[in-house]
């Protein structure tokens, strides 16, 4: 294509398109909140220990072992962050897809927080690697190692990324002004969107498929060969947790950017997803019981780990059901908002359990993040926050698109 | 923005490739089971635990020698310096040796897992790891049953140690040091079907030496390092409960899914998404 720039829209005050976007680096509002004071210094001493570990190797920060060699950068980081960021296949197919409407108001933050949760969480992986130079070797197609359930997940994360992108790009087309890219942009939303679905479908199950060689090192409670159909589905509920998790806070610290009647159609999407997380924790709920039935494990309950499956089946499961259940039926937002959070913890401790506490369970020394990992982990989530603040006080993701972008419809 | 139309076939395309290859997976192991592998017959019956092997394996590897005491009852373990171990173990036959080394198996998880190739089983039947593509994720740890490759951790430019069966040496027409340095004729090397041979022979001469069993020769699929005994294995600390099938068996099924998924889903889905537009315009009538 040899005309893709197409002449931006000249701003009132005749700026160029570079003196606007120099404009909008520019922090906006104040600077001295709390959030920013803890996350500033936070963000530093991570950065300060990524360059420790890739000057002085992985074990200069992290705990890892020679029998455990994901920790938390992987378990949590990757797995569980992931699993959160299903949200926006979720809801991409309730509005594209199932054409629900209703929920089209949040499609855009929820597609935001799902792209940049996989920059930076699948980015957490580059941390990970011990040998990053080397991972362009599996994409630019030198070694492709077709076999791998990781080479599979990579290509997704990667290709997803682009989907999302894809998704987001009217946004930013709105943004900069450029009318006719925002029309071709949105041409392939629907397109974008089915491939979206079918990646995530595979990567969020793949991400299970990852375990399953690892058959005698997970604890017979949480190892089976099902893991990738109870990862999928569990990132249905884990995903919709947290778009109204993320929902509940943007709607306050933005509230000023949402209009009248979004504000009112708020409440209405919380219930309404609140009865979807209900229903898929009850599909899952029931999984989880087939296969425990049929792995016959009744011995194993009565052990220290048996407890803590049972605490996560009950506590963070069945419990959290109940709770959208009755949120649903009482219409009740901030039931629904403690559903969300429990059932979020949940999802971390089951992601947790397959990959780093049920892992080598066994094991005489049982790997233990550091408060480094932690740090890192920190950071990166906060950096996150930054950038999505960034995007959303910009870009028209909860404010109305601009006028024009009506009248051309 | 960069994307257009064309551009977007072209990801797609590329998704459609990984999947074509992603067929190929079938064809693999069956031809490779064609090819005869070597691979090592170590005795415990025979072996007297005086170390030449991990002494020749650290000098040929450029390893620093082993300083701990070989004792029964303490576990040595093989790290990222040490390749191959003798562990003692007071058994019901009094004081038996083992050597823990890489099995080479012969549908080895570690390179179904790695994802850049860089875990290869060669046609020798050597399980080698090269350098030049692996990125250090460690998937092959998390995946190798027997907790075999071993990472750098406190390195800027780690590597992944383990056992090769010296397949340089194999390729200049020699041994694995190890075997050619074992005084006791505990280790042999040999192409796979002769080992198995003369297991075989060796349990059937001497029934009342030797627990009757090789293991490696079903143990994960099968292995090219094969071990005889003169006690059950759990005795000397081996998994007895391993499966027999392969493990990269285990995330095939998931694997083989994966083109159906990606042929069917998207069109399920465009199919609701056609059938559903009419509530759409419905609900947009209504506001
Ligand atoms: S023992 Fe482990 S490292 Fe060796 S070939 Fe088998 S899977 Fe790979
Ligand atoms: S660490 Fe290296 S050899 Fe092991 S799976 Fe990853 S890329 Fe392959």
């Amino acid at each position: 294509m040899s005309n893709t720039e197409y002449t931006l829209q000249s701003k009132s005050d005749g700026q160029t398109t570079w003196q606007f976007l120099l404009s909008e680096l520019k922090p906006k509002g104040k600077w001295l909140t709390p959030f920013n004071i803890i996350s500033i210094p936070i963000m530093l001493l991570g950065l300060g220990l990524i360059v420790l570990r890739f000057w002085k190797g992985l074990g200069a920060v992290t705990n890892l072992t020679q029998d455990v060699p994901w920790g938390i950068w992987i378990g949590f980081d990757v797995v569980t962050g992931v699993a959160f960021a299903g949200g926006a296949y979720v809801l991409t197919f309730m509005v594209y897809i199932l054409n629900m409407q209703k929920y089209h108001s949040i499609v855009r933050i929820t597609v935001l927080n799902g792209f940049l949760a996989y920059v930076f969480y699948a980015g957490a992986l580059l941390l990970d690697l011990g040998r990053p130079w080397n991972v362009i070797n599996p994409i630019i197609g030198n070694n492709f190692g077709t076999s791998s359930v990781l080479f599979l997940v990579a290509w997704h994360f990667l290709l997803y990324m682009i989907a999302q992108l894809i998704e987001f790009s009217p946004t930013i087309a709105e943004w900069l002004g450029a009318r006719r890219a925002r029309k071709i942009l949105s041409g392939m939303t629907i397109a974008a969107v089915i491939f979206g679905i079918t990646l995530s479908t595979l990567h969020q199950s793949g991400l299970g498929a990852l375990y399953l060689m690892a058959k005698d090192k997970i604890h017979p409670l949480w190892y089976s060969e099902f893991i990738p159909v109870m990862f999928f589905v569990s990132s249905i509920f884990a995903g919709l947790s947290m778009v109204i998790f993320e929902g509940s806070i943007s709607h306050k610290v933005f509230s000023d950017q949402i209009s009248e009647k979004n504000h009112h159609a708020q409440n209405g999407i919380l219930i309404g997803l609140s009865k979807i997380c209900a229903g898929t924790m009850f599909a899952y709920f029931f999984l989880q019981m087939l296969v425990f039935i049929h792995g016959q494990h009744w011995d194993l309950l009565n052990t220290p780990m048996g407890y803590w499956y049972l605490l996560e089946m009950i506590g963070f499961v069945l419990l959290p059901m109940v709770l959208f259940f009755i949120a649903y039926r009482k219409n009740s937002v901030l039931l629904i908002r403690i559903a969300a959070i429990v059932t979020m913890l949940g999802i971390i401790l089951n992601r947790l359990n397959v990959s780093v506490i049920g892992f080598k369970w066994d094991a005489a020394i049982r790997y233990v993040p550091t408060w480094m990992e932690i740090v890192v982990t920190l950071a990166v989530i906060f950096t996150e926050i930054w950038i999505f603040r960034w995007v959303v006080n910009r870009l028209p993701v909860l404010r109305e698109s601009p006028s024009w972008v009506k009248k051309e419809k | 923005m960069g994307l257009d139309r064309r551009g977007f076939m072209k990801t797609l395309g590329i998704a459609g490739v990984t999947l074509a290859v992603g067929k190929k997976l079938h064809a693999k192991p069956k031809e490779e089971k064609e090819v005869e592998f070597y691979g090592m017959l170590y005795d415990s019956a025979r072996c007297v635990g005086c170390q030449s092997c991990e002494v020749a394996c650290a000098e040929a590897h450029e390893l620093p020698l082993s300083t701990d005491e070989l004792l029964a009852g303490t576990n040595r373990e093989t790290h990222d310096k040490r390749r191959t171990v003798i562990n003692a173990y007071s058994t019901s036959k009094g004081e038996v040796y083992r050597k823990t080394q890489c099995f080479h198996c012969n549908e080895p998880a570690c390179a179904a897992a790695c994802l850049t190739q860089a875990m290869h089983k060669t046609h020798e039947g050597a399980v080698i790891w090269r350098g030049d593509k692996c990125m250090g994720c460690r998937y092959c740890m998390v995946s190798c049953p027997f907790d075999i490759p071993k990472f750098e951790y406190h390195s800027a430019n780690p590597k992944i140690e383990k056992c090769d069966m010296c397949y340089e040496r194999q390729l200049e027409g020699k041994m694995p040091v190890c075997v050619e340095s074992c005084p006791a004729e505990a280790l042999v090397f040999g192409t796979r079907r002769e080992l198995i041979k003369e297991a075989r022979k060796r349990i059937h001469e001497n029934p009342e030496m030797y627990y009757d069993h090789i293991y490696g020769e079903h143990e994960a699929g099968g292995t090219g390092f094969l071990q005889l005994s003169p006690v059950p294995f759990e005795e000397l600390g081996l998994n007895v409960k391993i499966q027999k099938s392969s493990y990269p068996e285990l995330s095939k099924g998931f694997l083989y899914s994966v083109p159906t998924i990606f042929v069917l889903w998207p069109a399920v889905l465009l199919g609701i998404h056609e059938a559903t537009k009419n509530n759409k315009a419905k609900e947009e009538e209504n506001e």
